[in-house]
């Protein structure tokens, strides 16, 4: 197959004007948005400060946005070629962060080059994707429902899985899993399969806790039951229902609330940003907040199911779940719907790494939109 | 090529069919998240909201500050003095041994303080903070505001504590006041006693006007953060401070009986109005230091107090008991007369012994008075006219008497630690011993010895009442108080004694008054010497003075110790007799009463009597009874 012959019935070249113009300036706007959010609440959880947090979020944001927009003009082929080096390298890295990461919070999750402190963990998220996005495109429907077929993915997904569990980062690792469960199920693998593999997951269990270490027993205990230590290890989960509830319908008002004022919040600039920001701007807030991710989302499926080619959808559907975990996880933890894990919000917490990560996540999801027709090599 | 674009069409009808399930199955979890909301913000806000308050909000009782204590001249005897007190908070002992670890490198706590701090941290409920240390000098203020940072929930707080500028000389009037202990809150449920910078009072009128000194408790809504840290003030309600009070005390007159008490190691002053009961000076020494209390007793401190044979924590003035010895004859004489036992002019022999069934009961005058009448026993104290009197008046009617002038019973005066004496009788004797009453017995009350004790204070309150004309006046040490927002002013003056009379027979009343002014008064007197003061000058008509001695046998020297030359000078100091006098004066128109003892001071006129001469005529000199414009008005507060 070569390139030549896909210039059949293939339509005008494209210009650079046209492509700034297909870059989905509406997402731009709804991600500067939630960003937005993001430092309104940072700066209500430094007690009304921008200090330390809101400006510098809203300046990575700025940063990030423009890394997006450059990675949204770049062509698909160069993600189809770089797909395996980008995966190599956040696998080395992740191996590296096992070996001489920095200790944080328990866990070994922080590479430090130089200035910068990088979490190798974000980068195998996108990394992941375009790698199951290259190799599916590549191949027939027939081929993608084979097992046999389905065992390199297998290997491309659990490979940093297991790596982030090392760390250990229950969060990411499972948001890993989840997302690339997702690209699996998309790409045509048998559904079968994955009842198997949930079943195999069930007996697994046992095994799963007693590799857990003793305070990811204690969050998933305290979940089950938070009141069982109401002072002690759910005093975070008991904490953050306290401020979402108090929030009522409509919050207590910006710069206002008192939980995360008052530092009964843990992490209330990270994980727990949710948490802070829907206390003083009650569940309309929270709704409207949800409600710009939803907008996220859609953009994001209709990118993928406007996509000429294999590539690009799943790019974009993968982008997709990636976000949608995100925010799925974080809100479902901090409401106590699920065991706190550590996945920060979006765009809304603080946090350099993830928040470019997920832009250039995003950035990636435009650059399907950008080059929605582009012939692409199927590169095997 | 077509091939491609035909497996492609496949690939992407499968993608679009599965990618439109997945965003259907978003969809689904999003709108659980939602009605995850729901559930918490609409449904449940109510308890959340309340949740958030208690964790936020806490009510903090304003200890009130204690009323103050003055003399009955406005000198100050309590007073509170600021002190910075550090103080910690924990949340049911989270964190708090990391705390008391960074506590103890800063304040340098010891194993002790350690303990108690951690035990009260564990204990402590809705962050209620504990004590840290109290009175921290500048140097330690500065040195725990600096690391401020590394000690969350550690806060600086400005209490009061306890003064008392006098010192040892008030220490057993005043008393002190100590952390509150269970027993003190029996029948007590003020909110602010939980309070761990309250203090109570413990002994003296610190104890007796405790409920009116300790005031109300205002309340302070603050919020709080996670640590306990109080961020900002929501609403606030003073209480009200506790009432002052002006004690019947005068501080210079305490002061110079202290002095003169001061030449014994230990005894007891009382001085006390005739017509209205005041306490002008009540000293018991040796005293001890109440500030040490204030401060925080240590427990080498307490030690010694407490294992002193002198007993400086008791007040002998009401919680010593002794045999009041020939001070009781009073009561005799009265009992005597007042059953017409004997009548004014009745001569009683005395051959220097009386003997009964055998045994002989010596007058302290070997060889004997002669024959004497009431008048005349009273002032030479034969012993052999009151063996007599009281066998003829019977035990019934002294121990009638005795109680009327206040014997055998505790007083009015409110002070802990108050005792009774014992005023033996009949039914008492049989009670406690089992024996019936001997006349024997009768012999040796008519002297104040045998069963008989009783206290200073006793001592005193009969005298007054002797010495007033028979009204029972009760001994008083309030003499106003008053809340902060009241003038605080000592009464009128009374010439007039208010209290009921004991209906006593004037003449033998004044019979009575007669033989112990010729105590006194008379050169057969056994105080003669006492009519004149401590330079051998007569003293001043106005200042004439009644009295009696007593000694109080504490070992009876027998017959053959006294053979082998044995006398009370020779005798260990705790075995010596002890010494007691009793006056009132003018001696024409009583106004002070005032009751001496001398522990182990041999003889009752040759120790006490001079201390009670010298007191009572300071006493009568400054009058201040009649004179309240003494009285400094307090800068108010």
């Amino acid at each position: 197959m070569s390139l030549g012959a896909l210039g059949l019935g293939a339509p005008q070249p494209v210009g650079f004007g046209e492509r700034i113009w297909r870059i989905n300036w509406g997402l731009v706007l709804v991600l500067s948005a939630i960003a937005g959010i993001g430092v309104l609440a940072l700066y209500s959880a430094a007690g009304g400060r921008f200090e330390p947090w809101a400006a510098r979020h809203g300046m990575r944001y700025g940063i990030a946005l423009g890394l997006a927009l450059v990675v949204a003009l770049i062509h698909p082929k160069v993600w189809l070629a770089l797909a395996w080096p980008i995966y190599i390298v956040s696998m080395l890295m992740l191996v590296a962060v096992d070996v001489i990461g920095k200790i944080g919070m328990g866990a070994q999750r922080w590479l430090v080059l130089g200035p910068l402190q990088i979490q190798p963990s974000e980068i195998a998220k996108v990394a992941v994707i375009l790698l199951l996005a290259r190799y599916y495109h590549g191949l027939s429907r027939d081929q993608a429902g084979r097992i046999f077929y389905t065992l390199p993915p297998l290997f491309i997904v659990l490979a940093p899985v297991g790596l982030v569990m090392i760390q250990p980062d229950l969060g990411t690792a499972m948001m890993v899993l989840m997302g690339g469960a997702a690209l699996l199920f998309v790409a045509g693998v048998r559904i079968w399969m994955f009842l198997g593999a949930a079943v195999a997951a069930v007996g697994c269990l046992p095994f799963a806790w007693s590799f857990m270490h003793d305070y990811q027993r204690r969050r998933v205990l305290t979940f089950l039951d938070p009141d069982r230590d109401p002072l002690g290890a759910g005093y975070h989960i008991t904490q953050s229902k306290i401020a979402i509830g108090s929030g009522g319908l409509l919050g207590k008002g910006f710069g206002k609330g008192t939980q995360s004022g008052l530092n009964f919040l843990p992490e209330k600039q990270t994980d727990f940003i949710f948490t802070t920001f829907v206390e003083e701007w009650g569940m309309i807030g929270a709704c409207v907040l949800l409600g710009l991710f939803v907008l996220v989302l859609m953009w994001g499926f209709s990118i993928a199911l406007r996509s000429q080619h294999h590539f690009g959808r799943l790019v974009a559907l993968g982008v997709t779940s990636m976000m949608f975990l995100y925010v799925f996880i974080n809100t479902s933890m901090v409401m106590g719907l699920l065991p706190v894990v550590g996945v920060p919000m979006p765009l809304v917490s603080h946090g350099g790494t993830a928040l470019v990560s997920v832009m250039f996540a995003c950035g990636l999801l435009m650059g399907v939109n950008v080059y929605r027709d582009a012939q692409l090599p199927l590169g095997r | 090529m077509t091939r491609n674009r035909k497996g492609d069409g496949e690939r992407s009808g499968l993608f679009t069919r599965r990618a439109l399930l997945l965003g259907g199955a978003q969809a689904v979890l999003i709108s659980a998240l939602v009605g995850r909301l729901y559930q918490l913000q609409v449904l449940e806000t109510r308890r959340f909201a309340t949740l958030a308050e208690e964790n936020r909000i806490n009510l903090r009782l304003l200890p009130p500050s204690r009323g103050l204590i003055f003399d009955r001249t406005g000198e100050p005897l309590a007073i509170n003095r600021n002190n910075f007190r550090a103080m910690a908070t924990s949340d049911r002992g989270r964190g708090a041994e990391v705390v008391v670890d960074r506590l103890d490198q800063i304040l340098n706590l010891g194993e002790t303080d350690r303990g108690r701090l951690l035990r009260e941290l564990r204990r402590s409920r809705n962050a209620q903070p504990v004590v840290v240390r109290e009175n921290l000098g500048w140097e330690e203020v500065a040195r725990l505001e600096f690391n401020a940072p590394d000690l969350p929930g550690v806060f600086i707080d400005l209490g009061q504590t306890r003064d008392y500028p006098e010192g040892e000389l008030m220490s057993h009037i005043v008393g002190y006041t100590g952390r509150v202990s269970d027993e003190d809150l029996n029948g007590r449920d003020d909110p602010v006693l939980s309070l761990a910078t309250m203090r109570f009072g413990k002994k003296g009128v610190e104890r007796s006007l405790e409920d009116d000194l300790r005031g109300r408790a205002g309340v302070v809504q603050v919020e709080v953060n996670a640590v306990g840290r109080v961020v900002r003030e929501l609403d606030r309600s003073e209480g009200q401070p506790g009432s002052n009070a002006l004690l019947t005390i005068d501080l210079d007159l305490q002061r110079i009986a202290a002095e003169k008490l001061a030449e014994h190691k230990s005894g007891s002053v009382v001085v006390m109005d005739v017509i209205t009961g005041d306490i002008i000076a009540m000293v018991s020494t040796p005293g001890f230091d109440p500030n040490t209390f204030a401060r925080g007793i240590t427990q080498t401190e307490w030690r010694q107090l407490l294992d002193n044979p002198e007993r400086p924590l008791n007040n002998k003035s009401i919680g010593g008991v002794y045999p009041p010895g020939s001070t009781y004859k009073m009561v005799t004489a009265l009992a005597a007369l007042e059953s017409k036992a004997i009548e004014p002019w009745t001569v009683l022999p005395c051959n220097g012994f009386l003997e009964l069934g055998g045994i002989r009961f010596h007058c302290w005058l070997r060889g004997g008075h002669g024959g004497l009448n009431v008048q005349g026993a009273m002032a030479a104290s034969c012993d052999c006219f009151f063996y007599e009197a009281a066998r003829r008046a019977g035990v019934d009617r002294i121990a009638e008497v005795a109680a009327k002038l206040g014997f055998g019973k505790v007083s009015e005066l409110g002070l802990p630690g108050e005792s009774a004496g014992n005023q033996p009788s009949r039914g008492w004797k049989q009670e406690k011993y089992g024996v019936t009453w001997q006349q024997g017995d009768t012999f040796n009350l008519g002297i104040g010895q045998g069963y008989m004790t009783a206290t200073p204070l006793q001592l005193a309150v009969m005298t007054a009442r002797i010495a007033n004309g028979g009204y029972e006046v009760h001994p008083n040490l309030l003499l106003a108080k008053a809340t902060p927002r009241e003038e605080l002013a000592p009464p009128p003056p009374r010439d007039k004694p208010n209290a009921p009379s004991l209906r006593f027979n004037p003449q033998h009343l004044n019979l009575v008054r007669q033989g112990m002014s010729d105590v006194v008064n008379s050169a057969l007197g056994t105080a003669n010497a006492l009519r004149k003061d401590s330079k051998g000058k007569l003293l001043d008509p106005a200042l004439r003075f009644a009295g009696k001695t007593g000694t109080a046998q504490v070992k009876r020297i027998t017959e053959r110790e006294r053979e082998m030359g044995i006398t009370q000078a020779s005798l260990p100091w705790h075995l010596r007799h002890h010494a007691l006098f009793v006056c009132y004066g003018p001696v024409d128109a009583p106004r002070y009463a005032c009751a001496v003892i001398v522990e182990h001071g041999e003889a009752g006129g040759k120790t006490a009597g001079p201390i009670g001469r010298d007191v009572l005529v300071e006493t009568m000199k400054r009058d201040p009874s009649r004179h309240v414009d003494r009285f400094k008005k307090m800068a108010s507060r």
